[in-house]
């Protein structure tokens, strides 16, 4: 099989957590959007130097948290009241406040799994492979290097003048990144 | 590094030990911590420790394994004492994992720094003590291998679980606080699986490291979205873990057994829940922290605080039983007066003074900066607060269960050899956990450390 790797993107290398943000901004006032920026911890400021509003996040797990606590409830009442009736001493079979508890626990488990596995699908994750991977001192993101990505998708991207822009920006190691 | 001085009331900067050492860097932190797991050669203590803890644990499975064959009666339960050695532990345990969700969620929301460095294997402790407090329950029922009527399922039998019972409200409090804590707990580690992944030297690792951390890169609209979660789970956890050992209060309260049938006993549960986590708490950072040379990430100030909550949350203990008592006294309800006399004079009384004794007396000793700050008393004083805790657990199942309503009916309850073997077995399966813990995975969570390194140097500017 034919095989042709294309370009993904530049990579650009940064030291401090600072000059990563300034980039960001000078980047995107460039012009630039498809990009992305590495960090081995949450950088504050990042999200918005990056021009990212709201998440999905929040919204999926209050729809977790309804669905777990209305399906919690409804269920207890379907098994108490229609599925398993059992008549103790008179005692009403919807006996609601006995069923709290167990609303109540479910509510939280529906909300974190929501929470948990709606952050992971928005990621996309799990994902073994990216092509940022290939770019060679890519390990140290997880470490202590900020970088940013701009990729050869972007309208605005030109090889040459996009990696003068990150050389201007004091990026270190500015290297192409194939995308296989 | 600016030489002005910070106002002395600015909550940042205390005039105590700061809560990182001096002089790190994010690649030092990283180094620091990644070479527990990754680089440093196992000690021969660790094999020595993990040897005594398996052999405990080696144990623990032969009592589980001789009670499935003989069934419970080789433990001392009989009628009118049916819950005994396994409701005890099983409170124990529960309420020792409360303090890593406390240190994870309570404190993260409350932004307190302190927090980082203890929160990773607090919650690993949540874990390991979740996973040793079901074991009771499950093998208390007699017939383990039927455990799984507890959880609705349409069965053949046509039959549903009495969603009114307390013991179901426990199945559901205690899996949902099983799940969550670990969700939690795997979220604060996909970033420092990913830093393991790029920093382990052999194959095998790094695969096994690179399938758990799925592909993390660390990327911004990854951390955006992280975050978020993180914060959702933090907000989710602060009720669940209150509400978990409010449930298993209510296993008690909604009982009409004498000194059971109280209101206090959903916030004089969770305190006491706080009380032990953190005393266990302390008593695993204390030789973490000096087997892995970590005195410049678990400082003075993490322990002195910590001691300051177990003081505080030993306080509303110690209130709780002085309510429980006067409520009794006050009541005029002859069963219930007659449990007070119970306590202090009845066949069970020398654990009631040891109780106040390991919980009450001893942690005052925690009024004093001296004590909260020498190393050995404050490792000493944990493990007395939970042995104290243990016999608060002990003395309200079995004194109430020996002597209730009427006298025919009373008995006493002699734990037999499997009983404690059982119990110590669980201890020695926690510690075994721990040391596997400590061995592959980072115990100090390396993403929010390099987060306070940020933090830290923006302060000296």
């Amino acid at each position: 099989m034919e095989h042709r790797s294309h370009l993904y993107g530049l990579v650009g290398e940064f030291v401090t957590p600072e000059q990563l943000i300034h980039a960001v901004e000078k980047v995107r006032e460039a012009g630039y959007r498809r990009l992305d920026a590495y960090a081995p911890f949450p950088v504050e400021g990042l999200s918005e130097a990056m021009g990212f509003k709201r998440n999905l996040v929040p919204l999926i797990t209050l729809l977790g948290g309804l669905a777990g606590g209305l399906g919690g409830f409804g269920f207890q009442y379907w098994v108490n009241v229609i599925a398993y009736p059992l008549n103790i001493g008179g005692r009403p079979l919807n006996s609601w406040p006995a069923f709290i508890p167990v609303t109540f626990e479910l509510t939280i488990l529906g909300a974190s799994l929501s929470a948990v596995l709606g952050m992971l699908a928005l990621n996309r994750l799990p994902q073994p492979h990216h092509p940022v991977f290939n770019a060679p001192r890519f390990s140290h993101a997880s470490t202590d290097r900020f970088f940013i990505c701009i990729e050869a998708r972007d309208p605005k991207f030109h090889l040459a003048d996009t990696a003068r822009l990150l050389q201007g920006l004091h990026a270190h190691h500015v290297t192409e990144v194939s995308d296989d | 590094m600016s030489s002005a001085q910070p106002p002395i009331d600015s909550p940042d900067i205390s005039r105590l030990t700061p809560v990182l050492g001096p002089g790190h860097t994010y690649a030092s932190v990283t180094d620091k911590i990644s070479a527990i797991v990754l680089t440093r050669p196992t000690s021969m203590g660790w094999y020595i420790g993990f040897l005594l803890a398996f052999g405990l644990f080696s144990l623990m499975s032969i009592a589980i394994g001789w009670l499935i064959t003989k069934g419970v009666g080789i433990w001392g339960i009989n009628i009118p004492i049916g819950w005994g050695f396994a409701i005890v532990n099983f409170v124990w345990w529960i309420g020792i994992g409360h303090a890593g969700t406390l240190i994870s969620a309570i404190l993260f929301l409350l932004n307190q720094k302190w927090r980082t460095s203890i929160n990773r294997f607090a919650e690993a402790m949540t874990l390991f003590a979740v996973a040793c407090a079901g074991i009771f329950p499950l093998i208390h029922t007699g017939r383990p291998w039927y455990a799984f009527w507890m959880f609705p399922y349409p069965s053949v039998m046509g039959i549903w679980p009495q969603f009114r019972s307390p013991l179901i409200w426990d199945v559901f409090a205690v899996s949902t606080y099983g799940t969550v804590s670990l969700l939690f707990w795997f979220v604060g580690l996909i970033p420092d699986l990913a830093t393991l992944r790029d920093r382990a030297h052999n194959k095998i690792s790094q695969v096994i490291y690179g399938m758990l951390a799925m592909g993390w890169r660390g990327s911004a609209r990854h951390w955006h979205r992280y975050q978020s979660a993180y914060l959702l789970l933090a907000g989710l956890a602060t009720p669940l873990v209150l509400s978990v050992h409010t449930v298993v209060s209510f296993d008690f309260a909604i009982a009409i057994v004498p000194g059971w049938h109280t209101t206090i006993f959903p916030p004089y549960f969770v305190a006491g829940a706080i009380y032990s986590g953190f005393a266990m708490v302390i008593s695993i950072a204390i030789p973490l922290r000096k087997a892995y040379g970590l005195e410049d990430f678990i400082t003075m100030r993490h322990l002195d605080n910590m001691a300051k909550v177990m003081l505080a949350t030993g306080l509303i203990v110690a209130y709780g039983y002085f309510f429980e008592m006067f409520m009794s006294l006050y009541s005029g309800n002859k069963f219930d007066v007659f449990l007070v006399h119970q306590r202090l004079s009845g066949p069970y009384s020398h654990y009631y003074f040891a109780l106040i004794l390991c919980n009450i007396l001893i942690p005052q000793l925690m009024w004093f900066h001296k004590m909260r700050t020498n190393v050995v008393v404050l490792f000493l004083m944990s493990i007395v607060v939970n042995v104290g805790m243990w016999l608060e657990r002990f003395v309200i199942v079995v004194i109430s269960l020996t002597r209730d309503f009427m006298p025919s009916a009373w008995g006493r309850y002699f734990p037999t050899f499997w009983d404690w073997a059982t119990f110590i077995g669980t201890i020695g399966m926690f510690i075994t956990l721990i040391f596997l813990f400590v061995r592959v995975l980072p115990a100090i969570s390396i993403a929010e450390m390099r987060e306070l390194v940020a933090e830290t140097a923006e302060e000296h500017k």
